[in-house]
């Protein structure tokens, strides 16, 4: 076994950025996420594996510093909390439209507005639809555990490369203040000069190679004709991660007539609903997306033959579920479940939910 | 073997730390652990609670609803925690300051005197250390050498000259465990 150690999950995502060869974390601060930055400070990567860390004057500049550092063929990243996304989301969007790899992530908090400080799932639609502006995707991963909070970060900068694409992890406060045991990733070391030139020398703007043209990052093209062209190849990328990176894990679905269907935080409470249900001798299985984009959509509809009912299970008004519903096509009753505005739900409400939503008790 | 635990009690307590120096010991023996604290804009003197679970299993869930163990240190948590408690579960909570005293009669109960036997050993911030030593004795889920283990990783260097003192209040707290109900 390498290095185990019991940590929360926003210590993981910075210990694990400086394992995973990340040259800058640009942030700034805002609960349930600050332990990130914090941590960073604290272990003061730049001294050891050279590493940026700088909390810069707001959210707005944050992301902008990622999309310089990114432009450059740099593994940067950024972290933040729900209205603190908010305010990222045109660098977001801009960093989707100069094909740009990123790292965000997103410790939601409750809301609309300021909210709460307390655990919610309510950026699903942000995360997922849009939360920018025009037709953009990220990729993003939901993790359920400590450790896929160290996993995931080297995942989603290796996905946001292969697909020059930026990725999100999109968790919450129960999974960034809770600590698990994680085993920490090995030491990666950042790229060189020239593996940047090798991997990302295409695109990246690191200066114009004699004989060579100029690479220019950007995501403005006045001519219409050519914006529908990168518009097409931007739809043929999505489909591609659609094709090829749909992540997911069934529990209990063998011989499910119930289908749970949550993720992160919320597909931890469904295992110990799935546990309880079926002591009351409920049948009932649990589908977690992992990647909510690209989403698990075929392997729902695999379900289909075999549940007489699903329940999606948020902490949220209900996002995610309609995801589920277009995958289902009515042919099952899909439900909703949640708690939301910061309530995290109990494994017994959820059993609850499913009784008198879809078993009709 | 899976084990649920709520520890709930005042802030600065040590409710918190003692539930790290629990869970990294679960660590040393291999066990699964979590540790999901109530947070939010809580300070001294307000509640603090945290969930504990080990096990030789993945762990499901980490925020529950009903404990195999409560731990209670103060009356607010006693009127919160004693009904969450499964039947034939352990209910351990120190008597001080408890002006209503547990009435289930359908679970293990048992008080421990933390912080009558802190101010005995003439330092306060043995308490929870103690309350450990209690839980412990009941429920000897860990082995005292794997929290020995646990007390080394989870503390800083230059508190390791502090282990002989906790051992030592872990051991009075085993010995000081008054039985009020067993099943």
């Amino acid at each position: 076994m390498g290095d185990v150690r019991l940590m929360k999950g926003n210590e993981v995502i910075a210990e694990a950025a400086i394992r995973c060869g990340c040259d800058g974390y640009f942030g700034y601060p805002i609960t349930p996420q600050s332990e990130i930055m914090e941590t960073l400070m604290i272990r003061k990567p730049e001294d050891e594996t050279g590493m940026v860390v700088l909390q810069a004057e707001s959210e707005v500049a944050a992301i902008n510093m990622v999309y310089g550092g990114a432009s450059c063929g740099k593994k940067v990243m950024t972290s933040s909390s729900s209205p603190g996304i908010s305010l990222k989301a045109e660098g977001i969007t801009y960093l989707a439209g100069a094909e740009l790899p990123a790292l965000i992530v997103n410790i939601v908090r409750g809301g609309p507005g300021l909210g709460t400080i307390q655990p919610a799932q309510s950026d699903y639609f942000q995360a997922v639809k849009g939360g920018g502006h025009g037709d953009y995707k990220l990729i993003v991963l939901a993790p359920a555990s400590v450790q896929e909070m160290n996993d995931f970060v080297d995942l989603g900068f290796e996905l946001s490369f292969k697909y020059l694409n930026p990725a999100m992890i999109l968790s919450d406060g129960v999974i960034g203040q809770m600590m698990e045991k994680v085993e920490l990733s090995d030491y990666k070391p950042r790229w060189t000069d020239e593996e940047i030139e090798k991997i990302s020398g295409s695109w990246a703007t690191n200066g114009k190679k004699a004989g060579g043209e100029r690479n220019i990052s950007t995501s403005l093209d006045l001519d219409s004709a050519k914006q529908e062209v990168f518009n097409h190849k931007l739809q043929a990328k999505y489909r591609a991660m659609e094709e090829n990176d749909v992540r997911f894990e069934k529990i209990a679905c063998d011989d499910a007539d119930y289908l749970f269907v949550a993720y992160g935080s919320s597909a931890r409470i469904c295992q110990k609903s799935v546990e309880l249900a079926r002591e009351k001798g409920i049948k009932v299985g649990l589908l977690r997306p992992i990647t909510l984009f690209p989403y698990p959509t075929k392997q729902i509809q695999e379900m289909l033959g075999q549940v007489k009912g699903i329940l999606s299970v948020e902490m949220s008004a209900g996002q995610m579920v309609e995801d589920v519903r277009l995958a289902v096509e009515g042919k099952v009753p899909v439900e909703h479940f949640g708690r939301y505005g910061g309530i995290i739900p109990t494994p017994e409400e959820v059993v609850e939910a499913l009784e008198e939503k879809i078993l009709g008790k | 073997m899976t084990e649920e635990i709520i520890i709930a009690g005042f802030g600065g307590q040590g409710v918190l730390s003692m539930g790290k120096i629990l869970a990294y010991s679960g660590i040393m023996q291999d066990q699964e652990v979590s540790w999901m604290p109530s947070y939010g804009p809580e300070m001294r003197g307000g509640t603090a609670n945290v969930t504990v679970i080990l096990s030789d299993d993945r762990i499901s869930s980490p925020v529950l609803k009903k404990f195999d163990t409560a731990i209670i240190l103060n009356q607010q948590s006693m009127d919160k925690f004693e009904a969450d408690i499964k039947p034939g579960g352990t209910l351990l909570y120190d008597p001080n300051g408890i002006t209503r005293h547990p009435e289930r009669e359908d679970i293990n109960i048992f008080k421990i005197p933390g912080a009558a036997l802190a101010a005995e050993m003439g330092n306060p911030k043995t308490f929870n250390m103690i309350i450990l030593g209690g839980f412990l004795n009941v429920k000897p889920i860990v082995k005292i050498e794997n929290v020995k283990k646990g007390l080394e990783k989870s503390l800083p260097e230059r508190h390791h000259k502090l282990i002989p003192l906790n051992i030592e209040a872990i051991q009075k707290g085993i010995d000081s465990v008054e039985n009020v109900q067993v099943l």
